[in-house]
Formats: structure tokens, sequence, C-alpha cells
């Protein structure tokens, strides 16, 4: 049984179709990265299954059935989904462990809250600044404290826009590891990415989408050599 | 809106780690506090001249009205532009338990029910002789208010600047239903001529004096009440949802009842201080929900610091005093130097009176290329 699937999803802004009865089933245990170029309906894709965005038609089950197309982002986000925004973002104001203690959610209870921060802290490095204000941070820093917030209340779908964006290739290097050493056979997690050897670094398998709609799935391999995915990604 | 966020939560470069517990002393706070303890040992102990004594109560009304506003402007991002509408609430619920009561006791009619050629007064003024019904009628009332339209805004996600621009049309309509003299509610003369506080003749240094006290005292519990919900857990999920609504939906919190919540308490905050204000200036009419009077709590704020519940009150007493001192001595001059000060500060403190605090001895565009 899939961890994640997208049914028929059509997104419409006016006249532009960015989903176009868009369809794609994520397995529990698997890292599946969604590529394309720009436009091609990633961010909106994310935006569906968190909630901000509702779709004209279709549907977003995860494992137990549950449609998130009619639910709240918050009730998604108790269901178990977390979501990392392309644009780091944390809560300036706050500091580093404040931010990570509301990331814990409504499911951690305060008693079970601080081993967890504490764990957080220490895999994500930020331990020595957890009381730095996060509006402060540098953009890595802001990065893997985001990362750390949507880690905090262990959830069971991450969905990650552009993780490495704007990262060094040796931050590039740590958030592949971490993102690696969160699988589980009981997660999924779906990654959009444009750094070709980051999806390789991590991805089981591949997505690519173009105009909203699925042009190929399957490993990055495959998609390097596939005649319309060269054509989408080389001009046309 | 996202600028001013920026710019409030932007550090000074010299504090990188500061513990939390540091951040949540408030030095600012614990001044104010001492400084009203201290006016009101003086109000007690030398005396002074009820005029003035008069005016450090209104100052006092007005500082609570200011706080009420940086609740959810300040914390929670929420500009309203019609908080004059439960300050209003509490007044005129105050002057009608004011009018009811002196009619209780005295047996003369006010001026308004004569007016209109009633004998007694409408039915819904039934129980306003009582203090705690009236009270609680004043809170209720505005937070009722508050909820109504606060549901309907934040369900249906009106925010920013949508919100402001209906905030500030709801205190338009409400003035023009005040207006109408058939309301029973003193129309456009509104109600005035209360001669009596629980019994006591209205204008007596001991009223006069003891209603400066019960506004210091009631700022001073409003100020440590409030600073107590913002150093706390729902503080930080305010500054939160003040900063990122979105991410904090989307990390599991509904924010619509944390608004609503904060939103209706700032509106009782609101109505308590009209409620503490309309026996000390002595009078209550429509204007007071006139969108400008509005706007100026706006300004207040502005120009005393948002953000930190000590900048309101600085800004309310610092504008208030002046507009005393100046409206007396240069009434023409005054919407001048209000507009004057609000370009100075926005132009040179852009967090307001509390960036003098920081302010270095030169500029930052003065130092120039001074190594990080």
């Amino acid at each position: 049984m899939s961890a994640l699937v997208v049914e028929n999803l059509t997104v419409t802004f006016g006249r532009f179709r960015a989903l176009d009865a868009l369809s794609l089933a994520v397995d529990p245990g698997e890292i599946r990265a969604v590529i394309g170029p720009n436009g091609a309906g990633k961010t909106t894709l994310l935006d569906v299954i968190s909630g901000i965005t509702k779709p004209v038609s279709g549907r977003v089950l995860i494992g137990d059935g549950i449609d998130l197309t009619t639910r709240s982002e918050a009730e998604i986000a108790k269901a178990g989904i977390r979501r990392k925004f392309q644009k780091p973002s944390v809560f300036p104001a706050l500091t580093i462990r404040e931010n990570l203690e509301i990331g814990c959610g409504t499911g951690l209870s305060a008693t079970e809250r601080p081993a967890r921060i504490a764990e957080i802290l220490a895999e994500t490095g930020l331990a020595p600044r957890e009381h730095a204000q996060a509006g402060a941070l540098a953009h890595g820093e802001k990065q893997w404290l985001e990362i750390g917030m949507v880690l905090a209340s262990n959830p069971r779908i991450i969905l990650l826009d552009e993780p490495v964006a704007g990262l060094s290739d040796s931050e590039t290097e740590r958030t592949a590891a971490l993102i690696r050493s969160l699988r589980r056979l009981d997660r999924a997690i779906l990654v959009i990415e444009h750094d070709m050897a980051f999806v390789e670094a991590i991805a089981d398998r591949v997505t690519v989408l173009h105009e909203g709609r699925t042009l190929f799935e399957g490993s990055l391999h495959g998609a390097r050599a596939d005649s319309r995915v060269i054509e989408v990604f080389l001009g046309r | 809106m996202t600028g001013r966020a920026e710019i409030l939560s932007t550090p000074s470069e010299a504090a990188p780690a500061r513990p939390a517990a540091a951040w949540r002393r408030d030095p600012l706070l614990v001044g104010i506090l001492v400084v009203i303890a201290a006016v009101c040992l003086g109000l007690v102990g030398l005396q002074p001249a009820p005029y003035l004594v008069n005016a450090i109560g209104q100052l006092a009304a007005f500082a609570i009205l200011a706080v009420s506003l940086d609740l959810v402007w300040g914390y929670l991002g929420i500009l309203s532009l019609g908080h004059g509408l439960f300050f209003a609430i509490g007044g005129y619920v105050c002057a009608m338990h004011l009018l009811a009561h002196a009619f209780a006791v005295t047996g003369v009619a006010p001026d308004f029910v004569q007016f209109m050629g009633w004998t007694a007064l409408p039915a819904y003024w039934a129980g306003l002789t009582h203090a705690p019904y009236a009270l609680a009628l004043a809170l209720g009332l505005a937070a009722a208010v508050a909820f109504v339209f606060g549901l309907a805004s934040f369900r249906s996600r009106v925010n920013g600047v949508y919100f402001s621009i209906i905030s500030q049309a709801l205190v338009y309509v409400a003035m023009l239903l005040m207006f109408r003299n058939d309301t029973g509610l003193g129309g456009n003369n509104g109600m005035t001529g209360f001669p009596l506080l629980f019994g006591y003749p209205m204008g007596s240094a001991a009223v006069t004096t003891g209603l400066a006290l019960a506004a210091l005292g009631t700022l001073a519990a409003v100020l440590v009440g409030t600073r107590a919900l913002v150093a706390g857990p729902i503080g930080r999920r305010m500054l939160a949802c003040r900063d990122d609504e979105t991410r904090l939906r989307t990390l599991g919190y509904g924010t619509t009842r944390l608004k609503l919540a904060i939103w209706c308490l700032s509106a009782m905050i609101a109505a308590l201080a009209g409620v503490l204000y309309v026996p000390q200036v002595g009078i209550i009419n429509p204007r007071v929900l006139s969108p400008d009077l509005s706007i100026e709590i706006a300004v207040w704020m502005a120009i005393g610091g948002i953000g930190r519940l000590g900048g309101a009150v600085i800004g309310a007493v610092a504008i208030n005093a002046l507009k005393f001192w100046l409206s007396a001595a240069l009434p023409e001059a005054w919407p001048f130097i209000l507009s004057g000060l609000v370009l100075v500060v926005v132009l040179a403190l852009p967090n307001g009176l509390l960036d003098l605090a920081t302010l270095r001895t030169r500029p930052t565009w003065l130092r120039g290329g001074a190594p990080r």
C-alpha cells in the first residue's frame, strides 16, 4: 500500500493549469525526487499536499484513506505530514530552541519535548547556538533549522522543497547524508530539487514533471536517457 | 507588514547568543511599573492640583488602550484601525451606569431622556445601576462584538491591510449608528453630566484621585498580565503567527482560535480603558468612534515603539501629554505637530522612541565602512 497517493489532481490559476490530472504514488520507505523545469507544477504539488492550495479536482490520499484535499493545513500537519518550504521559513523573532519547540507540534507532550529537541539539536549541529535568534542565522543554518523543525514531530511523510538551494557543496553533502538517514520503512519522503548530483545521492526514484503532468517516472539514470525528458530540459 | 516584522526581529549585531531568560526580563517594563508606583505615591502624598490628577488618570487610560492594540498589532501582526469601537463600548456602558445610578439616587432624568420626551430609561438599561453588572456588560459586549467580527474575518483569512480597512469601516458604521438620536444612548450629544460615582460627588478631590489611582493600578495589572502572556508559550506562538502564519499552520497549529482569543482579550482591555476614561473626562459622544481617533492609537504606538508593551505606554503618554499641553497652547498647530512627529519617527526611528535607547553616538551611515 502506498504512503501517499495523488489522484487526477488538477489545479488552475485563472486559465493556467498548474497541475493537469496529475497522478503519483509514493511507497512507504521511499525517497522520491520530483524534478522538472520552472513552472512544471512542483511547488504547487506540495502546496496541495500540505493544504495551502485547494485543487479544482482530484484527491490526495495518505495511508489510512484520509483525503487531504478536504483538510486544513493544521489537520494535515497533525496527520503526520511536514513540509520544508523553498524559502527557509523559520520564525525570526524566536530562538533556535523555541523554533524547534513549536516544530514538535501538538502531538508531543511537554515532558517529551526537551529530549526530542536535544536530539534534533545534535542531529542538525545547532546545539551550540540553541539560544541564538533565528532571524540572525546564516542562510545554511536557517535551512537546517527548518529541516530540524520539520523533523521534530517525527513525521511519516516529509515534503522538502529545494532543501539544498543556496547551500555550499559541503553543506549539500551533509544535507544529503541527513536525508538518507531519515529513511524509515514507515516514512515517505518527497523532495523537489534542481541539483541533480543531490538527487542522485538521495532519491530511489524520480518523477519528472512538465506542464503539470508526469513526463517520466523511474530511476534518475532512466530519466537521463529518456528522449522526451532530454527535449524538455535541453530546449524544444 | 513583512518589512516591519523584519525590522523588529533583526537583532543588533552585538547580541549573537543571549539566553532566552534574559530576553524575557524586561527592564523597560520594570521601569514603567516603578514610575507608576511612584506616581501613585505622589498622588496620595503630595495631593497635586485636581486638573493634573485628572490628566494623569486619563493618560493611564490611554496607555491601557495602547497596550491593548500592541497585543494584537505588535505581537500578532493584526493592525486594527477600529479599536476605538471597543474603547467606546466600555465608555458608553460606563456612562450608562453613571446616569442610571444618578437617576436612581437623585430622581432627575438624564438630559437625553427629557430631550426625547421620555419619562423613563429604555428597557435595556435595566440593571445598569449595579456597577459589577455594568463592568461585566462592558467587557462581555466588547468581547462579543470582537468575537463575531474576528470569527468572520479570521475564518475567511482576511488579513493585513484588508483587515485594517474593514476594522476602520466597522468603527465608522458604529459612529453613524450612535449619531442617531433614537437609540436611547444620547445620540449626537452623547452622554454627560455625571453627578455621582458610587454615591460620591464627581469632581471631588477624593473621587478624582481615586479614579486616577484606579486607572494607574489597572494599567500596571494589564502590563504585568500581558507581559506574562507574551513571554510564555502562547506569546511565542503569537510571534510565530505574526511572522509566518502559513508556516505555523503547516506545523499543526490552527491559528484561527489563537488569533480570535487574543483579539477578544485585546477588545476587553480596550473596553476597560474606556470604562476608566469616561468618568474622568465626564462625557462620551459618538466622536470617540470617529476613524481618526482609532488611527491615532496606532500613531501613538508607532511613535512609542511596537511589540514591546512598554513602547505603547510611552507613546500613548508622550503624545497625549503633548496634546493636552499644546492643544490648549497652540490648538491649530496640533495636527501639524503630530504629523511632523510621525514623519520624524518613521524616518529616523523606525522602531519608535525605543530606538533612542539604542542609538549609537554616530549613526550607521556616518561610520562608513567600519570592518565587521
